[in-house]
């Protein structure tokens, strides 16, 4: 034909991923109930989730300073171990290598215990001395910024010494814990507010719930309208499709990532002190991984209902097992590994990382990676699995 | 092909069908297939179906719903795979070339398949983008279209909001953008009164003098009859194919009116004969279909109706659906 030259082949995949964005985008803006979710599903989360959540945590990883080494410190690691609220993963030399392990989110809390732990035990109440000084024994450096974890180190505090084998010499009968056994310091979160945790964390499920939904329907939509039937007939190969698709809703998810930590500094004290340029990078990650999640639901889903269906099968799990309501370290090895399937586990550690402990992407790099891994992989199931036939 | 390209010169040029009689080569048809048959489970919806449409034609598939109208498009234009057959669509092969073939071909969906919340404008430039017209020229073209399609008034008014026939002009403006060579439209004036169906039917002319390829589905028979070509089809098996005239010449059967009393009755005992393939009351009249078989019709019926008034009439288009299909379809 001889209007072929008005046909531009090389830029024909920009145009095409052009004209599929602006289209979405266009759309977005009229469908006003869309639009108020966009908006109001983060804002009223965010009140709802205010309020604690609480629970007792188990096996919390931790680290290790042993400054005394003797028989005693090691009696009085067996036993901390015993009370399985914690479990020693790590040891470290000094206290620096110790902060740095909690900040990048490696132990939740660090047992400290110094040179002089045998003199300190001689003399403390509970052994029945003649002089009792009211010194703890050890310390505990605790990850302050997830209260449940700061809670359940505190029941530590006056953990009894009077059955521990091994220590010098300790009347039970005259064990009166009247000065506590260890101290704890927390940090990131020394006030011990919840909503301060709550916030990364539902920033997390808030973007899980509307991304996934968005982009879920998104595919099932244009087929349900019959517009697919057309559009599948025109040259739109399946992967620009679906980059159009999700490119819209990546400025969506960072609206309500800007809504959610100004609502939370403004409403609720959140501070935040890592680095913003980590966190938009991170933010950004999710919210493509969790796009593209949503793709592949469309193409596996034959109605809309049935993607919503989908995306709350998936929203359930990264709500209650993504560390967003019970710590990660606490649950089951099996629930352990589904989390680790979910990319708000990954995003949850990342956010809170970020922002309450200053970390950056480089500590947390492994998370980082999979979120990336899990976008390439998605949209590439998603365009394998988008065909361009009807049958 | 090259070599038989001499005997075939004047067709293209004409844009019309070629009669039987002249021969054409295989680049002269648009659509051809052979034993094309599309199985869904274990149900055929269309069973070895051989087209010859030639280039420049206005071809119809005529036939009730259901009949496999829908599967043979979406089977031309690459949607579905065939379960069997060749299938070759302007000169490239179906399945195979299906991406090739989509800046070559136009395809107007039974069900309007624009976005019903963008504007006539919108959705046309979202359709230049696609197809990859530059800027300048895709305004040029929606420019052009807007004004053909007489949608110039509406091109800020959201799709969704437009008429029936407003939409279904949207829609072959949509089909048309990028000048496809062939065109497909699938039942594309089920939706539209009768005024905007003629309208649209000079449209089709216009495009189809323009060199265009025209391939239509309808159930309608004043439609069917603008073809120039034509297949009927029933059970996703064809039953008749030609032009119209020819369809109506070679029926195989003889049209004859019957007027006077009492023709509910007369129906029922004409139709349970062997002879007669159906009986239809038209107003004061009862149309019957008998048989070109027997050696004089119109004397055989006229032993059959008694003291009524016969009146042998020129077949219909609807007549050649009705002996096509024996009868099941109508009456």
């Amino acid at each position: 034909m001889s209007d072929n030259q008005m046909i531009q082949p090389l830029t024909g995949t920009f145009s095409r991923i052009t004209a599929i964005l602006w289209k979405e985008l266009r759309q977005l803006s009229r469908d006003r109930m869309t639009f108020g979710m966009i908006v109001m599903i983060p804002l009223v989360q965010l009140m709802l989730f205010g309020f604690a959540i609480n629970t007792d945590a188990r096996n919390l990883p931790a680290g290790i300073v042993d400054k005394s080494n003797t028989q005693a410190s090691r009696a009085l690691i067996q036993a901390t171990e015993a009370t399985q609220v914690v479990r020693f993963t790590q040891v470290y030399q000094d206290l620096q290598q110790a902060e740095a392990a909690i900040t990048a989110g490696k132990v939740k809390a660090v047992l400290y215990l110094p040179p002089d732990l045998s003199s300190r035990l001689t003399q403390h109440p509970a052994s029945g001395a003649q002089n009792p000084s009211p010194q703890p024994i050890g310390q505990w450096l605790v990850d302050g910024s997830d209260t449940v974890v700061a809670a359940s180190i505190k029941g530590l505090r006056q953990m009894p010494l009077s059955q521990i084998e091994d220590l010098p010499q300790i009347p039970a009968t005259t064990a009166t814990a009247t000065a506590d056994t260890f101290a704890v310091a927390l940090y990131f979160n020394p006030e011990q507010r919840s909503v301060v945790n709550i916030i990364p964390g539902l920033l997390g499920v808030i973007l899980t719930m509307t991304m996934v939904l968005f982009t879920s329907a998104a595919i099932v939509r244009e087929r349900e309208q019959g517009n697919m039937e057309f559009l599948i007939t025109t040259p739109v190969k399946p992967l620009e499709l679906m980059l159009g698709k999700i490119a819209p809703y990546v400025l969506v998810g960072f609206i309500q990532t800007g809504l959610i930590l100004t609502a939370g500094r403004l409403l609720f004290d959140l501070p935040i002190r890592g680095n913003l340029f980590d966190l938009a990078g991170a933010a950004m990650l999710f919210i493509c991984a969790s796009l593209t999640l949503g793709l592949v639901i469309s193409t596996i889903a034959k109605t809309q209902l049935q993607a919503m269906q989908m995306t709350v099968f998936i929203l359930l799990p990264s709500i209650l097992l993504s560390g967003f309501m019970f710590p990660y370290e606490a649950m089951p090895e099996t629930a352990q590994w589904i989390a680790e399937a979910l990319p708000a586990t990954h995003f949850m550690r990342m956010s809170r990382g970020i922002i309450l402990r200053d970390a950056g992407v480089l500590d947390l790099q492994p998370d980082a990676l999979w979120l990336l891994g899990f976008t390439a992989v998605g949209l590439l199931v998603a365009s394998r699995r988008f065909s361009k036939h009807l049958d | 092909m090259m070599s038989e390209q001499n005997t075939v010169t004047h067709n293209k040029a004409t844009g019309k069908p070629v009669p039987d009689t002249a021969p054409l080569a295989e680049s002269d048809y648009a659509i051809l297939t052979r034993g094309m048959s599309k199985v869904f489970g274990d149900k055929p919806a269309v069973s070895d179906l051989n087209l010859s449409i030639p280039k420049g034609s206005i071809y119809g598939f005529l036939g009730p719903n259901g009949c496999g109208k829908s599967t043979s498009i979406r089977m031309l234009t690459g949607l579905l795979r065939p379960s069997a057959g060749e299938i070759t669509v302007l000169g490239e092969t179906l399945p195979g070339s299906e991406e090739h073939l989509r800046r070559r071909i136009g395809y107007m969906t039974q069900k309007f398949s624009l976005y019903d919340n963008l504007t006539v404008k919108e959705n046309l430039h979202f359709v230049s983008q696609i197809f990859g017209l530059k800027r300048k020229a895709a305004k040029e073209r929606i420019d052009q279209l807007l004004t053909v399609y007489d949608l110039t008034g509406q091109h800020k008014q959201m799709a969704g909001s437009m008429s029936g026939g407003q939409k279904q002009r949207l829609a072959l403006a949509a089909a048309t953008l990028h000048k496809p060579e062939l065109l497909f439209l699938d039942e594309p004036t089920s939706a539209v009164d009768p005024e905007n169906r003629r309208e649209f039917w000079e449209r089709l002319f216009d495009l189809s003098n323009a060199g265009t390829t025209i391939l239509v589905s309808t159930h309608y028979m004043d439609e069917a009859e603008r073809c120039h070509g034509l297949a009927i089809l029933e059970n996703g098996i064809k039953r008749a194919d030609g032009s119209p005239e020819q369809l109506m010449d070679n029926m195989g059967a003889v049209v004859i009116e019957v007027s006077g009393n009492d023709l509910r009755n007369l129906k029922n005992h004409l139709t349970e004969k062997e002879e007669v393939i159906s009986a239809a009351q038209i107003g004061t009249r009862l149309r019957v279909l008998v048989r070109q078989e027997l050696s004089d019709p119109e004397h055989w019926l006229s032993q059959q109706v008694g003291q009524r008034q016969l009146n042998r009439v020129h077949p219909s288009l609807e007549d050649v659906f009705v002996s096509c299909t024996g009868g099941r379809h109508v009456g």
